[in-house]
């Protein structure tokens, strides 16, 4: 076989999410009024940025072969957290973005520290971290508010446009993903928290850091959703402990994963193709806005799309020669 | 026996599972540039010895040197820094990974923190050399490769590790015979570069090229090291043999006439590359045994005939009538009437938090109900008679069956299917891990069944048990049936001898009765 068909092979589902994603986008893009410009680009980026960093953040810990139901109330919580910090001068509005990101951090470490030392399955583990995150949530902001000088141009750079043209979020999405993911998925622990989805026992026998790539993965984890937690105040410059929104990106995340070709039982996929997954998610409402249906249609259709992609990846069920493997 | 300090010396190893010895005062040493075969039977000690060589369980007594000096190892990890790499029978592959992925799973080269994919690269088609596998392309998943390119990747993966021990577990087993042959230069080529090798096969024609040395294991116990070619496999198999009768059968009735019509008829199964071409008929009143080494197809036999593999091709007939069973749903309804006893009770028989009544009567639970709905009364009513007939000691029906002995379980799982009436059991080694007791009432709840018209399978790893229980033995071979023995011909030295695929020695009872048996020469066609 040829290299090329080496690299297609690993990247197939990542290629097939983009491919969804630019479907849905074209259609979207050229049967929108407006068309294709620089404004319908950044309002759409900023809508799927926020959702591609919680995306990220779920692929990890279901690389691992384990759920994060945490993360949307990670975010909610450094979105509440942001709120506080995100004011004064550009210096201290910049060090407040940074404790939002320490604060998912740390959120993260707490969830991979409980299943690690605990022993504690992920779900069951991220379940109840999750209501403590959105309890401290609420304890922050109990009614949706912000700093007085909340610092809007910081927020502004962000969302805006560079030169006028490129979406300033999709650039920063880019530059997450250069730091944090690129380096990651190529180092050793990112190895082994492919392995340890994959076949733990296999790992441990093969000598990899078991312990610590399940660690690491919910700790950046945490991360990523820190980042988002970070975008979303930057774009409603306020925080809200919204249960609601919380809960959704939990679940988005879990759709946008899987739309993106990571397997939930571990081990493939990766999270380029989970923020795919997440633009193609977010594309789903705007097309029903730009076709003109009701945007009460719109779970209903984001439910189509998921099982129509996930019926798509089960088709290796049909292989299967020995049906007790079907219940393993 | 060589000259010099051994590289690795054991001496006193004893390590005990629950009540079971799984060695007991085991010594063994190892020099470098030779390769020493462990021999023994299924459940002899040979793969704890080589847990607690490579560290993956710790020794209850005992203690290991290395060149000399005492070690211990903590895991895995730490005998490989030693120079003790494994293969295991159970591979170690991470199958989402690559090839080279795996080959430098433990510790890959790195610049600036990152892994070093052209080195990793390097190194893996290094080893791949090494190992014969030159045409297993580094990036290809490992998950996409077939069983025998695996194997191949997992011996590229240890002599990436640099090893001084070398220890195969099986590692043939898997392999075609153009595999074999390239693996055996390899492994010739580091004796000669001066590693140790220990080398577990049930393959004697494979130690009879490769083994300078020999050590027979039995009951976790040494039995005799002796060079390589200083006996004859007569010898040997008596070696692995030597044991007393501990189990008391009941008799054996007269076996059916042949002209009685069979129950259970086969024809020409076969599936994947697991089972080829197995033909084979089983008598009401019959006890029919599957014997020979651990894997070589005789649990698919058993979920293939019980309607749980897929693709399955060949006649199945029951009572005369052909039938294609394609559900254990479809095995069990009246048409059929089939049970299977499954291997592993813990998760394919039973529902441990469940109790005792839920488990017996769930097989039944058809028959207990009227419009779908459950008859209490009547459910209770029979498994209390079930309870009695089997003599299960539990402390009532509702307390959970995972408080129940390991022989008590079994009894539980045997009896949700007799609850059925079955016609037809298939038994799956299921007195494995059972107290003795336990194990005698088994035996004559079988010859009970038997006299009551039932036709049973009986697959066993314990070479006793299909000679007090069985009326014939058919003995597999590579997923197909290589010797029937009936009657006096099922002995312990037939079994072995047809199990590991040899020719017998003259004198010895042999399978006249059934299929010529194949040399040995021809066994390496694997």
């Amino acid at each position: 076989m040829k290299e090329w068909r080496f690299f297609a092979a690993e990247q197939r589902a990542t290629l097939l999410a983009l491919v969804l994603f630019l479907v849905m986008f074209i259609i979207y893009v050229s049967n929108h009024p407006a068309g294709f410009t620089p404004n319908v680009v950044q309002t759409a980026s900023n809508k799927g940025v926020i959702l591609a960093f919680v995306a990220m953040a779920q692929t990890l810990v279901v690389l691992t072969a384990g759920i994060d139901l945490s993360v949307g109330m990670i975010f909610i919580l450094c979105n509440c957290v942001g709120s506080y910090v995100l004011g004064g001068t550009m210096a201290s509005a910049l060090g407040g973005a940074g404790l939002v990101l320490l604060t998912g951090l740390g959120c993260g470490m707490v969830n991979g520290l409980i299943v690690i030392f605990g022993r504690l399955q992920p779900i069951v583990t991220t379940i109840a971290t999750g209501a403590i995150f959105f309890g401290l949530a609420l304890w922050l902001r109990p009614f949706p508010g912000t700093v007085p000088d909340f610092n809007g141009d910081l927020a502004d750079l962000f969302t805006g446009k560079l030169f006028g043209v490129v979406p300033a979020s999709l650039v920063f999405l880019l530059a997450v993903v250069l730091v944090v993911w690129v380096p990651l998925s190529r180092s050793v622990i990112g190895r082994a928290i492919y392995a340890v989805g994959s076949s733990d026992m296999a790992a441990y026998m093969s000598g990899m850091p078991v312990k610590l790539a399940r660690f690491t993965a919910f700790a950046v984890g945490g991360l990523l959703a820190g980042f988002g937690g970070l975008f979303l105040t930057f774009f409603t410059y306020s925080g809200e402990a919204s249960l609601a929104n919380g809960d959704n990106y939990t679940l988005f995340s879990i759709a946008a994963v899987v739309l993106g070709g990571v397997s939930l039982y571990g081990g493939r996929g990766s999270a380029i193709g989970a923020i795919f997954g997440a633009l193609a998610f977010r594309t789903i409402g705007d097309l029903l806005f730009v076709f003109d249906f009701d945007p009460l249609w719109q779970p209903l259709f984001q439910g189509l799309v998921l099982a129509l992609a996930v019926t798509f990846g089960a088709a290796r069920l049909f292989r299967i020669r020995n049906r007790l493997e079907m219940f393993s | 026996m060589a000259d010099g300090q051994a590289l690795l010396r054991m001496e006193g190893i004893s390590k005990r599972y629950g009540g079971v010895h799984a060695l007991e005062d085991a010594h063994l040493d190892v020099h470098a540039g030779r390769v020493h075969a462990i021999l023994g039977e299924n459940g002899a000690g040979k793969s704890t010895l080589i847990k607690v060589m490579s560290g993956v369980v710790a020794p209850d007594q005992g203690r290991m040197y290395l060149d000399g000096r005492e070690v211990s190892f903590a895991n895995p990890a730490a005998a490989n820094r030693a120079g003790i790499v494994c293969i295991f029978q159970e591979l170690s592959l991470i199958p989402d990974l690559s090839v080279a992925d795996n080959i430098i799973a433990s510790n890959p080269p790195t610049r600036f923190g990152l892994i070093d994919r052209r080195a990793q690269r390097r190194l893996a088609e290094e080893a791949l050399v090494k190992a014969g596998g030159e045409d297993i392309h580094p990036r290809a998943r490992v998950g996409d490769l077939p069983l025998s390119r695996q194997q191949i990747v997992e011996i590229a993966k240890a002599l990436a590790r640099k090893p001084r021990l070398l220890i195969l577990d099986e590692a043939t087993s898997a392999l075609t015979a153009a595999d074999v042959t390239r693996v055996m230069a390899v492994l010739k080529r580091l004796r000669s570069d001066g590693m140790a090798l220990l080398y577990i096969s049930h393959r004697m024609h494979e130690i009879a090229e490769l083994a300078d040395e020999c050590t027979v294991f039995r009951n976790g116990r040494n039995v005799e090291s002796y060079e390589q070619g200083a006996k004859t496999d007569n010898e040997v198999v008596e070696m692995m043999i030597g044991r007393e009768y501990r189990h008391a059968f009941p008799p054996k009735p007269p076996r059916p006439a042949e002209e009685t019509p069979p129950a259970l008829a086969v024809r020409n199964l076969s599936w994947t590359d697991k089972l080829s071409d197995i033909s084979l008929e089983v008598r009401p009143g019959e006890v029919v045994g599957l014997g020979g080494l651990d894997g070589q197809g005789q649990r698919d036999l058993l979920l293939a005939l019980f309607g749980v593999l897929r693709g399955v091709t060949g006649e199945i007939a029951i009572d005369g009538r052909p039938m294609a069973i394609d559900s254990p749903r479809q095995a069990k309804s009246a048409d059929v009437g089939m049970a299977l006893i499954p291997e592993d009770r813990k998760t394919e028989g039973l529902m441990l938090p469940m109790s005792v009544l839920h488990n017996l009567s769930f097989a039944a639970l058809g028959r207990h109900a009227r419009f779908g709905i459950i008859d209490r009364q009547a459910e209770a009513t029979s498994v209390d008679e079930m309870i009695r007939l089997l003599a299960i000691r539990s402390n009532g029906t509702s307390i959970p069956v995972s408080a129940l002995s390991g022989g008590n379980q079994q009894k539980v799982v045997i009896a949700k299917w007799l609850m059925l009436s079955p016609r037809i059991i298939l038994l799956n080694d299921p007195t494995r891990g059972i107290d003795v007791g336990t194990k005698q009432e088994i035996y004559q709840l079988l010859r009970k069944l038997s006299g009551e018209g039932a036709a049973i399978i009986l697959y066993s790893t314990d070479y006793d048990e299909l000679i007090g229980c069985c009326d014939r033995v058919l003995v597999m071979y590579d997923g197909t049936i290589k010797t029937e023995l009936a009657g006096d011909e099922i002995t312990e030295h037939a079994l072995i001898s047809s199990a590991l695929n040899i020719a017998p020695q003259a004198g010895a009872a042999t399978g006249e009765a059934g299929h010529a048996p194949v040399s040995a020469a021809s066994g390496s066609v694997a």
